[in-house]
Order: C-alpha cells, then structure tokens, then sequence
C-alpha cells in the first residue's frame, strides 16, 4: 500500500462480530487514547463520527448484521496522525455511484450521509478492494 | 394521559414544548429507535404542535440521528405543526452544514432565541 511511512506508538488489529456494540467499544478505547494525546474536541468528534459511520456500513450493509460475519478493524496512531482500516465480509459498492445526499430532492431522505461525513471530516477516506475495506485518516490539527 | 418519556424531558412555555435530551450521545441503534418512537409519540399521539428540540446536553449524535429528525419534521408538518432546534455545539451544527440540513430545519442560537421565534 504507497503510503507516506509514520512513526506509530500504538497500534491495535482485531476481527469482531458483526456487532456494533463491540465495534463501538474498541472505538471508545481509541477515543480514549486520543483525549489521552491531549488531541482537540473537534478533532476527537470527527474521528468519532467518521469510524462510527464507518463501522456501522461494515456491521450492518456489508455483513448484513450477519453474527456469523466478521470485521477486521486495525488502527495506527502516531502522535500527530490517526489511520483506521476497517473491511467487512460483504459484497462491497461502488463509492462514485453514491447519490449525493444534498441535492434538493433527496434533502429530506432519511438516510445516505454516512460516506459523505467520513469524507468531511476526515484528512483521507478511501474506499479499496471491492469497497468492502475503507481507510480512513486524520492529521491532528495545529 | 402522558405516557412517561424515558429519554426526554419535557416542559412547556407557552404552547411550545421544550425538549431537552438525557443522554449526551445519540449513537446507540436501539437508543435512536426508542428515541425516534418518543419524539413521534409526541406529534402523533400526544398532538403537540409546537416543538422546541433542545441540544444543549448533547455532544455527539450519528447520521442514523438525522434521520430520525428528518422524520420527525415530516411528521410535524404532516400535521400542521412546527419544529425548532437550538442550543446545537458547533462540531455537531457542522454535520447539519455539510449535509446542508441546515436549511431543512429552522436552527437557532438558544432556547430563547427560538422561543422568540415561535410568536
């Protein structure tokens, strides 16, 4: 994978159930890590938001919620950056063929903002493979 | 007779309905059901038509969330009602902008503020 080389000091790789409760616990403990870095408010709801979204597609479009299907979640942390990769079982989408949510007349759908927060508020997000793993990065702002 | 909210908590000005949340994240899936089945019971069954939803106690909440709230302005105006938020955190008020349901619904700076809003 070409990718600028960082100095991670911590680093995390497991394989969950297709449980969001779990997946929510393993990112509360990232969360954590980041308060414990001193990283910015702003800075921890985005990553919060984003790997939420992220972990909530995998769970439940990817795996269908299937218990029996597993996510891989490995995060990297250095001081200044945050990378998550997250890859589900699923069948996978094509992320250029997402509508986008706020054309007026989809405005007032209930759903479809995931991918597009993830994009906003993280540094990179991309969609690899078949669109079943996305990683996702942060900088740490100044 | 009211039934009894579980995640809200609710006082009246007037006739509008202040709407203060308990919990300070909305992100648990089964959380946003029940909290989606409260604020629709309060349109649909309760017949309230002036809605104030306050976000003060609030400090995250997903798109699963949005969605909820946009079902519920469209129940609200099914029914000839009106829906105001306030109090919104700026890093939550930026996922309303970049999803520009900041012109979907009318936000405003405080309670008073959309209280004022309401006359």
């Amino acid at each position: 994978m070409p990718m600028t080389e960082e100095k991670w000091t911590w680093q995390c790789d497991r394989a969950i159930p297709s449980d969001a409760h779990l997946g929510r616990r393993m990112l509360d403990e990232v969360l954590d890590r980041l308060e414990d870095l001193h990283w910015s408010r702003r800075d921890i709801f985005a990553v919060h938001l984003a790997v939420d979204e992220a972990l909530v597609n995998a769970i439940s479009h990817g795996n269908g919620s299937d218990a029996g299907k597993r996510v891989q979640f490995s995060c990297r942390l250095s001081p200044q950056k945050i990378r998550v990769e997250i890859t589900d079982e699923g069948p996978g989408f094509d992320p250029q063929a997402l509508p986008d949510p706020t054309a007026p007349e989809r405005l007032d759908f209930p759903g479809g903002r995931g991918v597009m927060l993830m994009r906003a508020f993280m540094s990179r997000v991309e969609f690899q493979d078949r669109g079943n793993h996305v990683v996702l990065e942060k900088s740490r702002s100044s | 007779m009211t039934a009894e909210y579980q995640h809200l908590d609710l006082s009246q000005v007037g006739d509008v309905t202040v709407v203060r949340f308990r919990n300070q994240k909305i992100v648990e899936d089964i959380y946003i059901q029940e909290l989606g089945q409260e604020l629709f019971r309060l349109v649909e069954a309760d017949g309230r038509q002036r809605l104030l939803l306050d976000f003060a106690a609030v400090d995250f909440l997903s798109s699963a969330a949005l969605g909820k709230l946009i079902t519920l302005d469209k129940k609200m105006k099914a029914h000839g009602g009106t829906l105001k938020l306030s109090n919104i955190r700026p890093e939550i008020y930026e996922v309303f902008a970049i999803t520009k349901l900041n012109r979907l619904f009318d936000i405003r700076k405080d309670e008073a503020d959309a209280l004022a809003a309401f006359l």
